[in-house]
């Protein structure tokens, strides 16, 4: 097998009796590369995951991770991929360091258990019993698991969840740190703002299927999306019509919003318009784009009207 | 937190052996058992309550004729330390496997390149070694406090400590096995407790095997139980005894036999059925 990607997925498919639960996955991830998979709930991330880490068994299609088919779950392959789990593991009875010590010694070149620990901030924490741990510190030790094999490529399923704000974004450096080093991620995650920060690129799985996959900043066509320009238009305003500027334009409770290609001379003649009616600003003009998260939010809610319709049928 | 990347990977890289790895999961799987309290405290004083109670409540000796008398704790010891090691292998390995396949920790050994054979090895290891304490323990109060004989030759204190590893693997890898008939964890006690609180009482254990009716002794016949049972008289009893209650299976041989064909059986059913990770297929 050719291992010039760190994960290739061709027509990966999986079947729980007659519930088609993955339909058919394309995908190849490079080596170095932050890939975020969002999707809502059941919709497949976690079985494609599990595929990948060797944990379930796939129905049709291939799949190799580092060059190998997960589905055979060889040692030296394990030693080379780093799972944080969904769920933490619990250790009650075991301090930090034992269990990470432990974890350890089932690798063939694992890092230093003292400087993993203390990457993931867990220094202080280091003879602490892990049932003494609050939750996110036990996600730090899970992924602290994750790393001490020293893999090529770590899976992260949800790995910030449960983490406050200032935990997530320590997680985030951990993330970025190991990234340096050239290593490949693949993380799952509810965080919108998490896949944007983290990932060079970022796919959308829904029901299934993998509706897109791009960078964040042009996932779904963003890039290209029509920006909104919106201001307040009282009194001489709102008495006229808004001049024939390049987009569509609507006005609602006082307020217009342009939907256009071209923002910038969009505004150039809003600006003047305005002068011509003693405005020299446009009260409380913005101009946006859509969001990830609107694009995200978008995509699943059209799957969703789509998978009703048929349901109808 | 610092995120000064780890040092770099060594040139040479080769897998722990198995051997070393397996020491590992005993040492951890034996410090565990330790630090759990109230594991510890059930283990090691139940048989022991059953030893004390029951010679209280039992008190008449065994007579079998001129010069044929045992009294009760001489006869019951060889049974309760037979419960006893069953106990601490299979009912414990089954409740608390069941409790780590729902918490997600053999999903997460199953992540890792340990090999499974080191994680039985360890479970195995680690009962054997708890099974030996308690045993020890028994037998101290048995000898000190109830003036119980220890095996009479050096040929029954052999047999004795083989068949007390022996029946301590077969305990432990049927537990391990066992789990798989347990849905979830939380009715863990349910599933194992029943059925072992049953051999108890069929095997020869709580009431003595001759007074036990002819089809109840075929059903404990087909579990390994009533052989540990069996054994442990033989290394402990003289031999008029156990003809007079088992007749021609007395000996070392049947029990030596039958124990290792269910070992073999037991680790077959768990190769075959064990699951690292409880997981509904959706």
């Amino acid at each position: 097998m050719i291992a010039d990607r760190a994960v290739r997925v061709q027509g990966l498919r999986k079947e729980y009796g007659s519930f088609a639960a993955l339909k058919g996955i394309d995908l190849e991830i490079a080596h170095g590369e932050v890939f975020a998979l969002l999707g809502p709930n059941g919709a497949g991330k976690t079985t494609f995951v599990e595929i990948l880490e060797g944990y379930r068994r796939r129905t049709g299609g291939a799949a190799t991770v580092l060059g190998n088919d997960p589905g055979e779950s060889r040692r030296d392959w394990r030693a080379r991929i780093g799972i944080v789990l969904q769920a933490s593991t619990v250790f009650d009875l075991l301090t930090v360091n034992e269990v990470v010590a432990h974890f350890a010694g089932f690798y063939p070149a694992p890092l230093d258990v003292g400087d993993v620990i203390g990457l993931v901030g867990l220094d202080e924490k280091r003879t602490v019993r892990c049932d003494k741990l609050s939750g996110g510190q036990k996600r730090r030790v899970d992924l602290a698991l994750g790393l001490i094999g020293d893999p090529d490529l770590i899976f992260l399923d949800e790995p910030t969840t449960g983490l406050d704000p200032e935990g997530r974004h320590q997680l985030w450096d951990v993330v970025r740190a190991f990234t340096a080093l050239g290593k490949t991620v693949v993380l799952t995650t509810h965080y919108i703002e998490e896949a944007e920060v983290l990932a060079d690129r970022v796919g959308v799985i829904i029901a299934g299927e993998l509706a897109a996959v791009g960078t964040p900043r042009e996932l779904g066509g963003r890039k290209t999306a029509l920006a909104t320009v919106r201001f307040e238009a009282p009194g001489a305003l709102a008495a006229a019509p808004p001049p024939a500027v390049p987009g569509e334009w609507a006005r609602r409770d006082g307020t217009v919003s342009i939907a256009t290609a071209a923002p910038t001379e969009t505004v150039r003649l809003l600006t003047e318009w305005a002068r011509t009616r003693g405005f020299d600003e446009l009260p409380a003009i913005t101009i946006t784009r859509p969001s990830l998260e609107d694009i995200y939010l978008e995509m699943v809610e059209s799957a969703g009207a789509v998978t009703e319709g048929r349901a109808d049928q | 937190m610092t995120t000064a990347a780890p040092h770099a990977r060594p040139a040479a890289t080769s897998f722990p052996t198995l051997f070393a790895l397996s020491r590992s999961r005993t040492a951890i799987e034996i410090k565990l058992f330790f630090r759990n309290t109230d594991q510890v405290f059930f283990t090691f004083l139940l048989p022991v309550l059953f030893l004390v109670l029951f010679s209280a409540i039992f008190s008449g000796d065994i007579d079998a004729g001129p010069g044929r008398r045992i009294d009760f704790p001489t006869y019951f010891l060889p049974g309760i330390v037979a419960s006893g090691a069953m106990s601490t292998t299979f009912v414990n390995l089954a409740t608390s496997i069941a409790v780590e396949q729902r918490e997600g920790l053999l999903k997460r050994l199953a992540g890792t390149p340990l090999p499974r054979e080191a994680f039985f090895i360890g479970r195995l290891m680690m009962a054997v070694v708890v099974t030996v304490a308690q045993t020890a323990i028994m037998l101290v109060i048995g000898v000190f406090v109830y003036d119980v004989g220890t095996p009479p030759t050096p040929e029954r204190w052999a047999f004795f400590v083989a068949l007390l590893a022996l029946s301590a693997a077969v305990g432990a890898v049927l537990g391990i096995a066992y789990t798989r008939l347990i849905r979830d964890a939380r009715s863990a006690s349910a599933i194992v407790q029943p059925p072992f609180l049953v051999l108890q009482f069929i095997s020869g254990v709580f009431f003595r095997w001759n007074d036990l009716p002819p089809w109840l002794q075929a059903i404990a016949t087909l579990f390994p139980l009533r052989w540990i049972a069996e054994g442990f008289r033989y290394a402990f009893l003289p031999d008029w005894f156990g003809k007079f209650e088992y007749g021609d299976s007395w000996g070392w041989q049947l029990p030596l036999v039958i124990l290792a064909a269910w070992l073999a059986l037991a680790f077959a059913l768990a190769m075959r059925f064990f699951r690292w990770d409880i997981q509904p297929d959706r």
